[in-house]
């Protein structure tokens, strides 16, 4: 399957649909997008206004379908888009974008285009010009089924600690649970202890529930690279898994791309609809909370403050319930300026953080998430990413700030008393 | 030609030329747009109220957050000039005269004088927002030669009924023949530029907000 910037052009033409037309004839280059991207605000470079970073496949709309465009086009008037050209939009298209839409959500004529950019990295892809660090954790996922090459016996090992840890079952492959859950590598490796909450929490609500060991890993580079047959391979993999064991609902993990692959692009990639409900933890944590399933005891006294995953609250609508679930266990909440729905990011989202050559640029882009932290001055912070987490514990510990970060569901957790009776009368799994 | 052939030329032929070209530009450039479809969204929808296409069409019109602070000239600006070509263009007696015998549509035209205000109101926020478009490095950097003449197209038409209203410069014949002339320049550049926006700007509005409310998401 090699790329080629005939293929890339011929998949830029593939993707252009009528939305892709409306946006571009409606833009009026009044550059109101800049000011939303955080990539613009921290370095003050026109080249990374958001509507700049899709010239080239602008230029392929109107060459290809409008009436003026093939005739400027037939007689030699327009200039084609070149390989060269696409190597140099590489570091615009994915090191300066983080698909975190908050140029969609302020576009005053209502172009989506963090829509078009996720449509116009096909074409990146299809051409070869991906970014090498996402390319390799998508062949790594496709290959061995994880971008950081988390293989079962891994996982078993830390169900296994979690398991002796926690005095906890970890169940898998248990056909007919009401819940499959599905982790990020990140929460194999880093953060174990995202493995322990689930449990406890499942457990609190008498809920059934399994990991599965042929989908046990969500995240989809696939997307972030903007391939759309390997994200298919990766999404198929957890919906036969959840397909085979039966289940009612997919939890994805606290990882905002994971989510969107699964929850909002899924469906489209395999082309049917699932034939199970997917949801996101803080999702499913919000509806236990309204059940009166989660029961948590005591509080937080520090000052915390929440981060919104962008896939979360912009593209994912989830925005209410961590607030609810924060409020259950923290005095001392705080909301940072612009935080919910225009939060800013990390600055590591859409494989960002995986691009190696990005990262001084990243690091810059970070003073926008730092300011938010000034202005409330947390002693710690929680999000529902673990992507987002390590960026932000990475960028942190590079401006020399001392705040911890944490994960909402594990905090939650670390609020439920220990239910021993239950848990004897009621084995998970069994 | 004199000066009143040249007039009645624009009145007559010259409008009619530009009329339809707009409208047959109008009726292709939808078609070519919107004919390209897309594709079903398989994915489960999530319903929140507030969130759909028609929210989004109106809600746009606002300034989001925190943006009209990073972007004042932009907005304020932009309504100004928007809102005063709206009341130059539907209110001005004359104007409305001619639409009704066009389309047999008529409504009660505004006080000359709010209209002379509105018009030199509107020519000063278009400079401004010129002056912002030279000098703000985003808009500079963004601009094209597109950008710099359908400023002129659109600016032209308000200034020309202007000077003639005002019997500046020029005989009142000739100004006005001239300004009728820049009107159907603007009618015959307009779909085939980013003046377009007129119309798909609804459309687009439209898609984001869909696209968006199949999530959940208000936006």
């Amino acid at each position: 399957m090699s790329a080629t910037l005939e293929k890339g052009i011929r998949v830029l033409k593939e993707v252009i649909d009528a939305p892709i037309a409306s946006y571009f004839n409606s833009c009026v280059h009044c550059g109101l997008c800049a000011e939303a991207c955080l990539f613009y605000t921290e370095t003050g470079d026109p080249k990374y206004t958001p509507i700049h970073k899709l010239e080239p496949l602008r230029r392929i709309y109107e060459q290809e379908y409008t009436l003026l465009g093939r005739l400027k086009k037939m007689v030699g008037l327009s200039k084609a888009v070149t390989d060269d050209e696409l190597d140099q939009w590489q570091a615009l298209v994915y090191n300066s974008c983080t698909l975190c839409g908050r140029c969609s959500a302020v576009c005053p004529v209502g172009n989506d285009i963090v829509y078009m950019v996720r449509k116009f990295r096909e074409g990146m892809s299809a051409s070869g010009h991906a970014p090498a660090g996402i390319k390799d954790a998508v062949t790594r996922t496709v290959t061995v089924g994880s971008p950081m090459n988390v293989k079962l016996p891994a996982l078993r090992a830390q169900m296994k600690h979690v398991e002796e840890d926690y005095g906890i079952p970890i169940p898998l492959d248990v056909e007919g649970a009401e819940y499959m859950v599905v982790l990020s590598s990140m929460e194999i490796m880093n953060f174990p202890e995202y493995l322990a909450a689930v449990a406890k929490i499942m457990q609190q609500a008498g809920k059934t529930w399994t990991l599965c060991s042929t989908a046990f890993e969500a995240t989809n580079a696939g997307i972030q690279i903007g391939n759309s047959d390997l994200a298919k391979v990766i999404v198929l993999r957890i919906v036969e898994g959840a397909e085979t064991l039966k289940v009612k609902t997919v939890i994805s993990p606290e990882c905002g791309h994971a989510y969107t692959a699964l929850r909002w692009e899924g469906p489209n990639l395999i082309g049917r609809p699932f034939g199970f409900e997917v949801k996101h933890i803080i999702e499913v944590l919000g509806e236990f909370q309204a059940q009166r399933l989660l029961q948590t005891e005591g509080f937080e006294t520090d000052r915390l403050t929440f981060h919104d995953p962008c896939q979360l609250v912009r593209r994912g609508g989830v925005i209410q319930q961590p607030r609810t679930l924060m409020n259950m266990v923290a005095k001392n909440f705080v909301e940072m300026p612009d935080a919910g729905y225009m939060n800013w990011c990390c600055g590591g989202g859409g494989g960002a953080s995986a691009i190696e050559a990005g990262e001084d640029l990243r690091l810059e882009a970070f003073k926008k998430k730092k300011s938010q932290f000034d202005a409330v001055k947390p002693d710690r912070v929680v999000t529902a990413c673990a992507n987002c987490r390590i960026v932000l514990e990475e960028s942190l510990e590079h401006y020399k700030m001392d705040i911890p970060v944490i994960g909402l569901t594990e905090m939650i957790a670390d609020h439920i008393s220990e239910p021993v009776p239950q848990a004897a009368a009621k084995p998970e799994g069994a | 030609m004199n000066e009143l052939q040249f007039l009645t030329w624009v009145r007559g032929t010259g409008l009619n030329i530009a009329v339809a070209i707009f409208l047959l530009g109008v009726t292709w450039r939808l078609f070519e747009i919107y004919s390209l479809g897309r594709k079903k969204d398989l994915s489960m929808p999530r319903h929140a109220s507030g969130a759909s296409g028609f929210h989004t069409v109106f809600r746009r019109s606002l300034a989001p957050p925190g943006m009209l602070k990073r972007s004042p000239v932009s907005y304020i600006g932009g309504y100004v000039f928007h809102i005063g070509l709206a009341v130059v263009v539907f209110g001005f007696a004359p104007h409305i005269l001619l639409i009704s015998n066009l389309t047999g549509l008529s409504w009660p035209g505004l006080p000359s004088q709010f209209i002379d205000l509105a018009a030199v109101v509107t020519m000063a926020a278009m400079l401004v927002m010129l002056f912002d478009r030279i000098s703000k490095p985003v808009k500079r950097f963004l601009s094209t030669f597109e950008d710099w003449f359908t400023w002129a197209l659109t600016f032209l038409p308000v200034l020309t009924g202007w000077m003639a209203v005002q019997h500046l410069l020029l005989p009142y014949t000739t100004m006005l023949a001239l300004h009728i002339l820049s009107v159907e320049i603007l009618l015959i550049v307009l779909p085939f530029t980013k003046l377009f926006h007129a119309f798909t700007l609804f459309g687009s509005r439209w898609y984001n907000g869909r696209v968006n409310a199949h999530k959940g998401v208000p936006v």
